[in-house]
């Protein structure tokens, strides 16, 4: 059985390496703040306990107040897993670091992120739409988004 | 002197019939040899994610049977084990069988229509797919007598399946395991050692193991490229912690390598489909669940299968009404197609469709 992490276990780890990162925790799930995100990313990735060298899954879901962005993780080497998450504040011009230097398996998802609920990553090798075309109005994933083609 | 060559950038699709669908690839070539990829999506794009936010989690089945519409049975098996897991429904035992019986069976049809487009690709036109999808058609005959349906099956449930095996479904089952191996030997003779397919195949696209899990690769790709990562195994679902089978694993991670793993991993799959027929107990079909579903509020769930591609995810976010709050898809096809430019960067063009053919992608969920 793949092993999932608690979030409060995954952040004990984090605040060795990082003790000035603000988390939070509930359950399975840990939220850091979405300018660490890379760092983070890195650090998970090459920390010989943790070693999630396999990105499942980059989701983001729109609450209104903020969007939170979702890194499901898996560790081959020890089979375990975890998902961290960061919100990002703010409808106009939402963004967070791009993690594809570390998971270069992020690069479509990031895409797919963008175009359809417009959240940007900075540091993206190639950001654009991925599923509509340049020129689309608006992110349709959102919460607030309203058909704007007439048939 | 040396001949000058400029480099020539070419559209291919989104109507190529070897593209599998309608996926563009807009490719720069220096005389035959690729210098870039850019795969281009989205002509299938029907927004199932959003769509799935207006309708209730049943309606929102028989969204997930469009999306590999070449193996539904574990679309629905993905997102019906995200439900349950957003409700904390215990699914009874027979179902559990069931679904890893049909899901074995999706899965052998899924890399039959694999193998055979790949011989397809590489030149032998219509009559080794032919071979591949008189199989096929055996199982979609079994599925139909199961639900009715051949291809968006629907056939499983939050809570367990939509209904029990008809009394002839049994008989009809047997027949085809008894004639499985041989109709699956016959295209392992004609073609695994054939000299055309060893020669177009072998250590063509080869994808080695550190690339694989970097890019996020899964399924019978990730295994030809020598990781025995089968999420059966690694995070057992339903019933299959009670399954004996093996891991298939490809050696160099080429286009031969990924094509002998999905034949392989059809025989395993006949293994795991006999055991369930042995241990099928009785019992009810299907956990008693209101008409309507509505999740806890806040309630989120990642609920996985290792599907044909690779592994299939549905991330749920409920807000306590009707429909999912959000419903995401973690497509194995759209990620397995991230490394397609790294593998394709040197060969020439007719090496690119048979490593697209060996990737085996479906724009239904490709594009979704």
């Amino acid at each position: 059985m793949t092993r999932a992490f608690q979030g409060e276990e995954l952040a004990r780890f984090i605040q060795r390496r990082f003790p000035d990162a603000e988390l939070e925790w509930n359950g399975d799930s840990l939220w850091i703040e979405p300018q660490r995100v890379r760092e983070v990313a890195r650090f998970l990735k090459e920390e010989p306990q943790l070693v999630f060298n396999f990105l499942n899954a980059v989701s983001a879901v729109d609450y209104i107040e903020y969007f939170e962005v979702l890194y499901h993780l898996t560790s081959f080497e020890h089979n375990h897993s975890a998902v961290v998450k960061t919100r990002v504040y703010g409808r106009d011009n939402p963004s967070v670091p791009s993690v594809v230097e570390v998971w270069p398996g992020a690069d479509f998802q990031e895409r797919e992120v963008w175009d359809l609920m417009g959240v940007a990553f900075e540091g993206h090798p190639n950001l654009k739409r991925i599923m509509l075309w340049e020129g689309f109005p608006g992110h349709p994933l959102r919460r607030d988004f309203e058909d704007v083609i007439e048939y | 002197m040396p001949i000058r060559t400029e480099p020539v950038t070419i559209n291919i699709g989104p109507q190529h019939p070897s593209t599998h669908g309608v996926l563009r690839l807009r490719v720069t070539f220096d005389g035959e040899v690729i210098v870039d990829v850019e795969p281009i999506f989205g002509y299938l794009h029907r927004g199932s994610e959003k769509l799935a936010e207006e309708r209730n989690y049943v309606q929102v089945l028989t969204l997930t049977d469009r999306l590999d519409y070449v193996a539904s049975m574990t679309n629905n098996q993905a997102y019906c084990l995200a439900v349950e897991k957003l409700m904390g429904v215990e699914v009874p035992e027979r179902a559990q069988y069931l679904r890893v019986m049909t899901a074995e069976l999706q899965r052998m049809a899924s890399h039959l229509v694999a193998a055979g487009f790949l011989l397809q690709d590489l030149g032998a036109l219509a009559t080794p797919l032919m071979y591949c999808f008189r199989f096929r058609e055996k199982i979609l005959d079994l599925f139909e007598m199961l639900c009715g349906a051949r291809i968006t099956v629907s056939y499983m449930r939050p809570g367990g399946v939509f209904a029990d095996a008809p009394e002839d479904f049994w008989p009809a089952l047997d027949r085809l395991m008894g004639e499985a191996p041989e109709l699956l030997g016959e295209l392992e003779q004609l073609l695994m050692e054939n000299e055309i397919v060893l020669v177009r195949t072998k250590n063509v696209g080869v994808l080695p193991l550190d690339m694989a899990i970097a890019y996020s690769i899964s399924g019978p790709v990730l295994r030809a490229s020598g990781l025995p990562w089968d999420w059966r195994k690694a995070d057992p679902y339903d019933v299959y912690d009670r399954m004996q089978f093996d891991i298939p694993i490809g050696d160099r991670g080429d286009n031969y390598d990924r094509f002998r793993v999905r034949i392989e991993e059809v025989k395993q799959s006949m293994r795991i489909v006999s055991q369930c027929v042995e241990q099928m107990p009785p019992g009810p079909i299907r956990t008693k669940l209101p008409l309507v579903l509505r999740p806890p509020a806040g309630a989120e769930a990642y609920g996985r299968v290792e599907a044909p591609k690779g592994e299939l995810g549905f991330y749920m976010v409920s807000d306590g009404s009707i429909a999912p709050y959000r419903c995401k898809i973690r497509s194995p096809s759209l990620i397995n197609l991230t490394v397609l430019k790294e593998l394709l960067v040197g060969w020439k063009l007719a090496d690119m469709i048979v490593t697209l053919g060996s990737i085996d992608i479906n724009m239904g969920e490709v594009d979704r």
